[in-house]
């Protein structure tokens, strides 16, 4: 039987910040037996023009996304945020327009976010890796809350020999970065995001993990600036045992 | 009530920086949030019954006119008057003309939203009435002579502190002239001057939390019992209530209080449920001679009709404010117009106008947690997404945003143009970040770089490195 196709979605902040997230996620499917392909012509989910009331840019983004990932048996990407998107806005936006209608459900239909899709559909409950430590859990809002990830991570974070969980008070409580909401009332923004580096650094862990670039971004950089020792890597590069290289805002290596 | 939500920037600024309030706030989780987890993890059928909630609400604004009407026929025949009011001014007349007729000196109140809405304290008080707030909170808003920060506790920025303070200075010439600091004894102060209040009142005005089409009653919830003080005993008894408040049977009635009192305070059942239907009847011992019922529109039928009719279902419970980050953060008098939170930054856009109010859709991160919690199931993220959208078509947002979207959009909508280029400027950010991982200030940045350092970019984009990889494999 020939391998499941599964096209990346890279998301924007992996594909400008910290493309090994992409690696990681590539590796992972690769383990998990599928044929993974990067399509060329994808950009953004459209998230932030779709967020900032600009539904006809959101639109035309979408239908370039729908088109970039027509032929895939699945789509993948390392973000709730994004396939979050994908999923389950995608279809809202076209409602008056069936012939796209029907291709955003579709696409919607095979959309997952990456640890939803090892554990939920390629049925993986276990990882190698050689990453150890105490680790606590950030769970992003649209993955959480659009999607339903909790469980998937840490079940698979939790297969992990070295790996222990110290999960902190309020795990799914904002972080204060919604995107273009942290420039535009940074002063909220921080406030949330110090609430979160003190659960952080109250759980004692020494590594927070999370699913999403922007959230971790944004609480890296704060927990940076406030010169906490805590690491921050995406969950992918966990799991993929490639996170031997520098952390999230850490000086090269 | 005078609206200041076109400063609500500088609003949120004076919020953060307030220690009392950042630690009033800060009660709040454990207040509601965890009484409100800890009574719904009993209750398996909870999840259902958010599914009842949001069908017996959506039903009603199917047939609005209808229950209203059977509304009307019960509370007539019951010996009460109906009162339809269009806006807050005609509301207003209304309860001021009801006042005049009965020659009133004093009014009780119980907590009442719409109140709040069309300021009608200010009004009765031009007309030289007394007007007393007989809901704990409310009076001690009505000594500090501010609005109330949050719809079911609407004290709850003030510390105890403060409240002693206000008690003090108001309550001396009553001859109370001891510093209270024990919640117990400043309670029961207030009780004992609330108490004469109620006595010498000639009218009683209440809120509603929900009005039956099959009895004509209106119910209120409080855990004070000064509801039913201020329905039975002065000789008049109005109802200020907005059109959206009718169900259709006792039976819905019964599961929105279900669902209400474990959202709203996490408790199973509120201390009183207090139903009130029509005037003192013939051998009854208690209740009022004359009973109104004021129904207030002020846009609500305008809203029924188009993109903001979820929201009509809300039963105002307040989980949505106790779950919101931002609201945890700023508390409730950033909206400075009488519904703050989650559901103040989708309702008073609509009222006030998006010129007036647009910041307040902005002014969330789109967590989804208030959605998640509400009883009713409104889906407040999307309603403030639709604000943002009326924003854009109508070019409120600010100039510079408005230019940086726009030119981010059309390269985001060409990936031979968007690649490129993206792969051109992480090159020089990653250049100018010289391997130290992170920026701490950056030119254009600030509102980022004030407070959290910015991650340098990794490497070269993925997209860059992918190609060069595949071109090997």
């Amino acid at each position: 039987m020939s391998k499941a196709r599964i096209g990346l979605f890279v998301t924007c902040l992996v594909d400008l910040y910290r493309p090994s997230v992409a690696f990681a996620s590539i590796k992972l499917l690769e383990d998990a037996g599928y044929r993974v392909e990067v399509p060329q012509s994808q950009t953004c989910c459209g998230q932030p023009a779709f967020n900032n009331g600009d539904f006809g840019s959101t639109c035309e983004i979408a239908r370039q996304v729908i088109d970039a990932f027509a032929d895939f048996d699945y789509v993948v990407g390392a973000s709730g945020s994004c396939i979050g998107t994908i999923k389950m806005h995608y279809p809202e936006l076209f409602e008056d327009d069936p012939e796209w209608l029907a291709k955003a459900r579709d696409l919607s239909a095979r959309a997952f976010e990456l640890t939803s899709f090892l554990t939920d559909i390629a049925g993986i409950d276990s990882v190698e890796s050689g990453f150890g430590g105490e680790l606590t859990y950030h769970d992003s809002c649209s993955g959480l809350r659009e999607l339903g990830i909790k469980q998937q991570p840490r079940k698979l974070l939790g297969s992990i020999e070295g790996v222990s969980i110290r999960e902190m008070q309020h795990s799914e409580t904002c972080c204060g970065f919604g995107g273009t909401f942290c420039v535009k009332f940074p002063e909220i923004s921080t406030r949330l995001a110090s609430d979160k580096v003190d659960n952080i650094c109250n759980s004692k862990a020494q590594v927070l993990i999370g699913g999403d670039l922007g959230c971790l971004l944004n609480i890296g950089g704060r927990l940076q600036r406030l010169d906490k020792p805590v690491r921050v890597f995406h969950v992918a590069e966990v799991l993929a045992d490639m996170a031997d290289g520098s952390a999230i805002g850490e000086e090269e290596t | 009530m005078q609206s200041q939500s076109h400063r609500f920037k500088q609003n949120v600024s004076v919020a953060l920086e307030d220690v009392s309030l950042q630690k009033a706030l800060s009660r709040v989780q454990e207040g509601f949030v965890d009484k409100r987890a800890a009574v719904v993890s009993t209750l398996p059928e909870f999840e259902q019954l958010r599914e009842q909630g949001r069908e017996i609400r959506n039903h009603v604004l199917d047939h609005l006119d209808f229950y209203l009407r059977r509304f009307e026929n019960r509370v007539q025949a019951l010996g009460g008057q109906v009162h339809w009011a269009e806006n807050a001014e005609q509301a207003r007349d209304i309860v001021r003309d009801i006042c005049r007729r009965v020659e009133a000196k004093t009014v009780i109140k119980g907590k009442s939203m719409i109140s709040e809405e069309i300021a009608l304290n200010e009004a009765l008080e031009l007309d030289g009435l007394d007007v007393v707030e007989s809901d704990l909170g409310e009076y001690i808003l009505q000594l500090a002579q501010e609005p109330p920060s949050h719809i079911i506790a609407p004290a709850i920025h003030k510390t105890r502190a403060q409240i002693s303070e206000l008690f003090y200075n108001a309550h001396q010439k009553l001859g109370y002239t001891k510093k209270l600091d024990t919640v117990p004894d400043l309670v029961n102060e207030a009780r004992e001057v609330l108490r004469s209040r109620y006595l010498e009142a000639d009218v009683g005005i209440t809120g509603a939390n929900f009005l039956v089409a099959e009895t004509g009653s209106n119910i209120i919830v409080t855990n004070e019992g000064n509801g039913d003080l201020s329905c039975t005993l002065p000789r008049v008894h109005i109802v200020t209530a907005s059109i959206d408040k009718v169900v259709p049977t006792l039976d819905d009635a019964s599961a929105l209080l279900r669902l209400l009192a474990r959202s709203a305070t996490g408790q199973e059942i509120t201390s009183y449920t207090t139903f009130s239907s029509g005037p003192k009847r013939a051998g009854d011992a208690d209740g009022p001679d004359e009973y109104h019922v004021v129904l207030l529109d002020n846009g609500r039928t305008e809203m029924l009709a188009g993109a903001f009719r979820d929201m009509l279902r809300c039963i105002r419970c307040g989980a949505c404010m106790n779950h919101c980050p931002v609201y945890g953060a700023i508390g409730g008098h950033s909206h400075r117009w009488g519904y703050p939170g989650p559901i103040g930054s989708v309702l008073t856009p609509n009222f006030l106008g998006l010129e007036e109010a647009g910041d307040l859709a902005n002014a969330c991160t789109l967590n989804g947690h208030c959605a998640s919690v509400c009883p009713v199931k409104i889906p407040l993220p999307d309603l403030l997404r639709e604000h943002r959208r009326r924003q854009f078509e109508r070019k409120l947002q600010p100039l510079p945003a408005r230019l940086a979207l726009a030119a981010w959009a059309g390269i985001a909508r060409r990936p031979w143009i968007y690649q490129p280029l993206m792969a051109t400027g992480i090159g020089m950010l990653r250049l100018l970040s010289r391997g130290r991982g992170k920026f701490k200030s950056l030119p254009m940045l600030g509102a980022w770089t004030r407070t959290r350092d910015l991650p340098a970019p990794q490497s070269r984009t993925f997209q860059t490195l992918w190609k060069k990889q595949r071109g090997k494999r």
